[in-house]
């Protein structure tokens, strides 16, 4: 049975009509057509597709859409706020924090996540809270040299 | 947000490119500027540049235009995975015709737009391709100052071009812009023989860094891969898969498949296609397949398979011989000889094989996570049996590739299925599971070797029979007298396909031969750094292994109870390249930390030294994979990694903290590839690393703790 789920998306409301036990992560890239949010293994091993919902990084290839419903949505495509891109964006940018970047997404919303809720991290505390995220191409050493200058850019300031 | 509203066909202006393509159609449809044109078949003054199939390529061959806005196109047949060569190649371009950066615009990899190419592999952009870019940049540069001599009225050696302004030498109020040149114009320029290079030094892009050109397009979702495609109406595939390769389909039941409400069965034989809208339900409906397959007997496993290949690779291919093993080994005082194993290595891209087609109107439009688009449109169009010219592979982004996406197996999938459901655009994504099952992976392999030397450490003789991993990486840059390499293989050796896996066959070779040299040295007490020194005969490997060991302070480093260092010297598309890295061993657990990698490469001209480093940095991460924990499971043809469950890759906390990236300095001499050469150093420097920390000396690759326990139990 088809279920309607309304939920809030990057900012604005959205209503998408699905089987519950569709995930967020399909519905993302096919109903709604947001792309960013990649597939990289289906079981929640590889993190490419993290987004953030209720502010927490979660790996929406595991989420159900009826357990969507009512909830805050966002995606890397939601992350830059009128063409300025996030403080994690712009220092993936200019650290060169990627190569094929087919991790990228996934990587920046868990980074923005540990950020959001360790605003300072050491170098230790990076490699723990992005352990699960994996790169094929080898960009880790980048990605936490990226991370750590957006602590800095962000001054400890959480940003949504 | 419907999909029939966005990403309606990814590059707008290919829909105006005729079925036929030819070059007086291509330059009709591509607007006015200045082009210049290549005939491929006045290449010969640049090596490396033919194509193996001339009829592919026809008579199209722009390779760049400045347009009238002064901004430039440039057209390759490459394409990007992640090595950064959107950006190494502009920066060239730029250079050369003496543009800004940013004003740089690649098209990359599409079929209709771009000259053919054999594909994005081996390392062989910058090497081969990076000339050609030049060369017709020059060209343009040289017709833009013959423009603006006629317009100022000024000789053209009284001319400079910077930035895209050309300009009097003696009076730079005197000037013209590109923009302004190329106005209202089509010019259409070939190539002249021996186009007016610049000479090192004056460059002023080239040689530095320069931070990745599509870096903003990949950190906010836009940059689009194959599966990102949409197109109205789109239905998803998922093909019935059998258990193990080669098992033959004995019986099916479709029918609780069909009972899914919107799905679409497709058969054709043992290829049975489940479609839906929703990608998931297509999985679903295929999982409610019941079929029943007969699946081969087994002939090994991933621990008997080094067996197995010692028995059955057995049709031998002398690569490099001198001297006479014989005489070696009489006048040898020391003799060794040993036997080292690598197993099968997954490609692991974090994006799976996918593609996106449609088949309307007689034409196949399709976007591939490929390596060889032109290759693709080959074989597609055989299977479909359409010309070549209906047969469209678009420009996209791949999430990774390492070799793993030359075989196009999803391409042709995916087109067989478009076939079926012509009219109807329709998209294939691999699972992840499916990914580990069809990837080719890199083959396991032996590598026995026999060698000698006098109690001095001159190496006497080295014999180098390497089965299944190839001659890639074997030329000896040692000076051996008596010296003979072996390649042994057989078709049919192993259960599954294998194929190239970044720098193919060379991470073993290297493996293999820089654990030989080190127990050499470590026989007659030699330093290992010294031994080789005494031994090297190649100019280029000596500056490699110098540079690195400076930068990694070997002289002055101080040993520690579980901490040991190793060197590992190879060569690779043209590039000489050390790694000396730092471990520590734990010996009650065999746990092996890499804690730092200093990388010294001899590379010739270095484009863009950050990409360069980068790629070095990644080579490293990647490589302690398939160095420490990377090793396919599989019982014959049933491959049972099926998932990052069972296939570790690295991790951010088992990269090394520091990893630093050393070129030889050498503007001079041609640039080489810088891609894949740093891979395949990892294996033998962490092999040797851990031998220095604890005295375990492990013959097989990956080096997990087990393997480091029992070394160390034999003692
Ligand atoms: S796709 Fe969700 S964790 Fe891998
Ligand atoms: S950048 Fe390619 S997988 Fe991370």
């Amino acid at each position: 049975m088809p279920i309607n789920v309304k939920f809030e998306l990057n900012g604005k409301q959205v209503e998408v009509q699905t089987e519950k036990d569709q995930t967020l992560l399909w519905v993302l890239r096919t109903q709604l057509s947001l792309t960013g949010t990649k597939y990289g293994c289906g079981e929640g091993l590889c993190g490419s597709c993290t987004v953030l919902m209720n502010d927490q990084a979660v790996r929406s290839c595991g989420i159900f859409m009826e357990d969507v419903a009512g909830s805050r949505v966002i995606t890397i495509e939601g992350l830059a706020k009128d063409d300025q891109l996030h403080p994690v964006q712009q220092a993936f940018v200019e650290n060169d924090a990627l190569q094929c970047g087919y991790c990228t997404p996934g990587m920046i919303m868990n980074a923005v996540d540990l950020l959001n809720n360790n605003p300072e991290p050491t170098r230790q505390e990076i490699i723990e809270g992005m352990e699960d995220n994996l790169c094929r191409c080898g960009a880790h050493t980048r990605i936490i040299k990226a991370i750590e200058s957006a602590s800095k850019a962000m001054k400890g300031e959480p940003q949504p | 947000m419907k999909p029939d509203q966005i990403n309606k066909y990814y590059f707008d202006d290919v829909n105006e490119i005729p079925g036929k393509i030819d070059r007086r159609d291509f330059i009709k449809n591509l607007g006015g500027g200045i082009i210049i044109v290549f005939s491929l078949s006045q290449l010969g003054f640049l090596t490396g540049c033919k194509t193996s199939n001339g009829n592919e390529s026809s008579d199209f061959n722009a390779f760049l235009r400045v347009k009238e806005d002064g901004r430039v196109d440039c057209y390759s047949g490459k394409i990007e995975m992640g090595q950064g060569i959107n950006t190494s190649l502009a920066q060239v371009l730029a250079d050369e015709l003496e543009v800004e950066l940013d004003k740089v615009n690649m098209i990359m990899g599409d079929t209709a737009l771009v000259p053919h190419d054999n594909g994005t592999w081996g390392s062989m952009t910058t090497r081969f391709h990076d000339p050609l870019i030049r060369a017709a940049a020059a060209e343009a540069r040289e017709v833009l100052k013959l423009l603006a001599s006629e317009k100022l009225e000024i000789p053209v050696n009284q001319l400079v071009a910077k930035e895209g302004i050309i300009f009097d030498k003696s009076d730079s109020d005197k000037k013209v812009t590109y923009a302004e040149l190329s106005k209202g114009k089509k010019i259409v320029q070939t190539i002249s023989e021996k186009p007016k290079l610049k000479q090192p030094g004056e460059f002023n892009i080239v040689g530095k860094s320069y931070n990745r050109m599509d870096g903003v397009q990949k950190v906010t979702g836009k940059a689009l891969y194959s599966a990102d495609i949409q197109l109205p109406g789109m239905l998803y595939a998922k093909i019935l898969r059998p258990p193990a390769h080669d098992s033959k389909l004995l019986s099916v039941d479709i029918s609780a498949a069909e009972a899914v409400n919107g799905v679409q069965i497709k058969r054709e034989d043992d290829f049975i296609v489940v479609l839906h809208e929703h990608p998931e339900i297509a999985e679903k409906a295929v999982q409610a397949i019941k079929a029943e397959w007969e699946v081969p007997a087994s002939k090994a496993d991933n621990e008997t398979i080094f067996e197995h290949i010692l028995k059955t690779a057995t049709e031998g291919n002398v690569r490099h011989e001198g001297g006479n093993i014989e005489n070696g080994k009489k006048e040898s005082e020391l003799l060794f000889e040993h036997e080292y194993h690598d197993g099968y290595k997954a490609h692991a891209s974090m994006e799976p094989h996918a593609a996106t087609a449609i088949l309307e109107n007689g034409k196949l439009t399709m976007w591939a996570s490929t390596q060889t688009p032109f290759g693709t449109r080959r074989e597609v169009s055989e299977l479909l049996d359409m010309p070549l010219e209906k047969v469209h592979v678009k420009q996209i982004f791949l999430g990774g590739g390492f070799g793993g996406k030359i075989y196009n197996q999803q391409a042709n999938e995916v087109a067989r299925i478009a076939k079926m459901v012509e009219g109807t655009p329709v998209q294939l994504m691999w699972s992840r599971q499916e990914e580990f099952m069809y990837d080719r992976f890199k083959p396991a392999a032996v590598v026995k070797i026999n060698s000698g030397i006098s109690k001095d450490g001159t190496i006497k003789f080295f014999d180098f029979n390497t089965y299944c991993a190839g001659a890639r990486g074997t030329e000896l840059f040692y000076g051996v007298p008596n010296h003979k390499t072996t390649t042994l293989d057989k078709n049919g050796v192993h259960p599954f396909f294998t194929g190239a896996w970044r720098a193919p066959g060379n991470p073993t070779n290297t493996f293999a031969r820089e654990s030989q040299i080190d127990i050499m040295a470590h026989s007659i007490g030699m330093d290992p750094l010294e031994f080789r020194l005494k031994n090297m005969s190649d100019n280029r490997a000596v500056r490699s292994l110098k540079l690195a060991a400076e930068k990694f302070g070997w002289k002055d480093w101080k040993p520690e109870k579980g901490k040991g260092r190793g060197i590992a010297v190879g060569t690779d598309a043209g590039t000489l390249v050390t790694i000396i890295v730092e471990v520590r061993v734990n010996s009650d657990s065999g746990e092996v930390k890499v804690v730092r990698a200093v990388v010294g490469q001899d590379m010739g001209q270095v484009i863009n030294p950050q990409g360069t480093a980068i790629q070095a940095e990644g080579c490293v991460n990647m490589g302690l994979g398939y160095t420490l924990s990377e090793d396919v499971e599989f019982d014959w043809g049933e491959v049972k990694t099926n998932s990052f469950g069972n296939y570790d890759l690295p991790l951010f906390s088992t990269i090394p903290e520091i990893i630093e990236s050393h070129s030889v300095d050498a503007v001079d001499e041609p640039p080489q590839g810088g891609g894949e050469p740093a891979i395949i150093s990892v294996g033998g420097a962490v092999a040797n690393a851990v031998f220095d920390a604890c005295g375990a000396r492990v013959f097989r690759m990956p080096i997990t703790r087990e393997r480091v326990l029992a070394a160390l139990k034999k003692g």
